[in-house]
């Protein structure tokens, strides 16, 4: 009887851990079956290479890159920000700062962290957008530099914190040895600590750059609905992630073209940040250094 | 020269360090100066409405309870199920190999795939309609990396002498994981939760997805109503071009802060109070 409800028990368990798997089955199983049924009736070539992307009004058209086009921009504009400012953060906290304002820092920068990105895209409506007008006054309302700068200032605190992880995990004797030698604290930052961490460091870069690839509201809310091959951040665009939430603001009926498109950009968008996750990972196992 | 370059490196550091929280006290000090005024108990608990002086947060108030106390239901139970299976019972096999890694690629989805997912297979597939628990079920797939991630550490730090003593009295396996490593590592396991919960309730994208996105003028009263949420509240307010209802979303993001604050405050709590007593 004991024997059978362990087993029992360690059945649900497995079952329990297995919904893990059917998640990511159930992900792609749904993006392949719908992003297929999408590709017969548009071209894949059509769809990957085309410039214009239009399918709500008649001549529909399905070419994807200016929403990759919107996406790239806010990724690159949010790295511009987040990664100097991530790093030199992450340099004070694990070199320079005491305990105690390491103590500090840190929790406030997992408040950061915390914020639910709908906030952050009304911080960038209500304050970022208006303050950037006064300096570019034919900015548009709508505009990739704003929503660059919050989806920025949002993965400050993953570039920043895993960083510091990575620098920290530097082991001691190296940073000593350099001081042995008479190198100031700046040259064991630049030239011992971050060359050690740099796997952790560059991995951090990746999934941030990821995070912002994927982010949602902010960008819905500040960078605009308007699909367009452009490099000005002063104009309104649109990401990938911004035509899903329009599309199913709107009421598309279930099985039409514009529903498709659902999960073609949706495909697009996870793959692009699977193979981001991916390479984040493999850098970190890959190029480790190992001390013992 | 080099005693400089230094100086000037450590200020520029330090500097970097102060624009982030700068940024975070401009974020904060802008919605509650233009928030705080419109904040009320009857904010709290009037509908939403044309008019800005009337408008409330009642409906997204109550949505989001009902949703985060139904994604509790079915994340905590199955995130801490996997949890300890991959502690416990798994061995180090290929299989839960695949699991790990598939749980921290999941983690790094943008949390609108999930929303897709939702839509596909809750809302259109199960035929649960634009529903609480189409919602619910949606965020629990979507704060299970997390769950299992926390739970597993939590259950990795009961030291193992704890199990073998068990064992040594003839203790079976689960009654041992019962009795002694879920109470041991409980704390950390809530804290875990908790932390995972306060992401699922500032989730916007997802929601919109599964089309929580509408006018609602009163309280879920089963799992099967539709529903709206603070966020969904928040973006809606937000994404008007009045400015009435600009401070309404500011007002809506000072109650949404205030509800995290206190998820969190709990779960350092917990974790301060259980750190002092357990030592192994």
């Amino acid at each position: 009887m004991q024997r059978i409800r362990e087993l029992a028990i360690e059945k649900a368990l497995f079952l329990c851990a297995l919904a893990s798997i059917l998640t990511t089955l159930g992900i792609v199983l749904v993006l392949i079956f719908e992003t297929l049924s999408f590709f017969e009736e548009v071209p894949i070539l059509d769809f990957l290479t085309g410039t214009t992307w239009a399918p709500t009004y008649r001549p529909q058209h399905f070419g994807v890159l200016p929403l990759i086009n919107g996406t790239l921009m806010i990724a690159v504009g949010a790295a511009i920000i987040a990664i100097p400012l991530g790093i030199a953060g992450a340099i004070y906290l694990s070199e320079y700062a005491s305990a105690k304002v390491r103590q500090t820092v840190k929790p406030v920068l997992e408040i950061l962290a915390g914020i639910p990105t709908v906030v952050y895209g009304y911080f960038a409506i209500s304050f970022i957008t208006p303050l950037l007008r006064e300096f570019v006054p034919d900015a548009n309302i709508f505009n990739a530099a704003s929503a660059s700068i919050v989806v920025g200032i949002m993965i400050l605190p993953m570039v920043s914190s895993l960083s510091e992880d990575a620098m920290r995990a530097v082991p001691r004797s190296l940073r000593e040895g350099a001081y042995a030698l008479g190198s100031t604290k700046f040259e064991v930052s630049t030239k011992i600590v971050v060359p050690a961490a740099l796997s952790g460091i560059l991995a951090s870069f990746i999934l941030a750059i990821s995070r912002a690839v994927g982010e949602t509201m902010a960008v819905t809310l500040a960078a605009g609905a308007t699909p367009k091959m452009t490099l000005n951040f002063f104009e309104s665009i649109q990401t990938m992630t911004a035509y899903i939430v329009q599309v199913s603001m709107g009421d598309t009926p279930y099985g039409s073209i514009e529903y498709k498109t659902i999960f073609a950009v949706g495909m697009v968008l996870f793959v692009m940040t699977l193979v981001m996750n991916i390479a984040s990972m493999w850098i970190k196992e890959k190029y480790r250094e190992v001390y013992s | 020269m080099r005693k400089i370059k230094g100086k000037v490196f450590e200020y520029l550091c330090i500097s970097a360090t102060v624009i982030a929280l700068i940024l975070l006290a401009l974020l904060l000090f802008d919605a509650w100066n233009k928030g705080a005024s419109w904040l009320s108990f009857r904010f709290l608990d009037s509908f939403p409405s044309r008019f800005p002086e009337q408008a409330g947060i009642k409906s997204a108030l109550w949505g989001s309870i009902w949703l985060m106390l139904l994604t509790a239901l079915i994340a905590i139970p199955l995130g801490v199920g996997a949890a300890i299976y991959l502690e416990e019972y798994a061995g180090r096999t290929k299989f839960t190999r695949i699991i790990e890694i598939n749980i921290s690629n999941l983690a790094g989805v943008p949390s609108i795939v999930y929303g897709i997912l939702g839509l596909a297979l809750f809302v259109r597939g199960m035929a649960l309609g634009r529903s609480v628990i189409a919602g619910a079920l949606t965020m629990a797939l979507l704060i299970l990396p997390i769950i299992i991630i926390s739970s597993q550490e939590a259950i990795r730090a009961v030291p193992s002498s704890i199990r073998e003593a068990s064992y040594a009295l003839g203790a079976t396996r689960w009654q041992t994981i019962k009795h002694h490593v879920l109470p041991a590592a409980l704390p950390g396991i809530l804290t875990g939760n908790i932390l995972a919960l306060s992401r699922a309730m500032g989730e916007a994208a997802p929601l919109i997805m599964i089309g929580a996105l509408t006018f609602i003028a009163f309280t879920p009263q089963s799992p099967f109503d539709p529903f709206t949420a603070l966020p969904i509240q928040i973006f809606n307010w937000a994404s008007r071009p009045k400015v009435e209802f600009q401070y309404l979303a500011a007002a809506g993001i000072l109650v949404l802060l205030g509800l995290l604050i206190a998820m969190n405050a709990a779960a350092i709590i917990i974790r301060n109070k259980y750190q002092r007593y357990i030592k192994w």
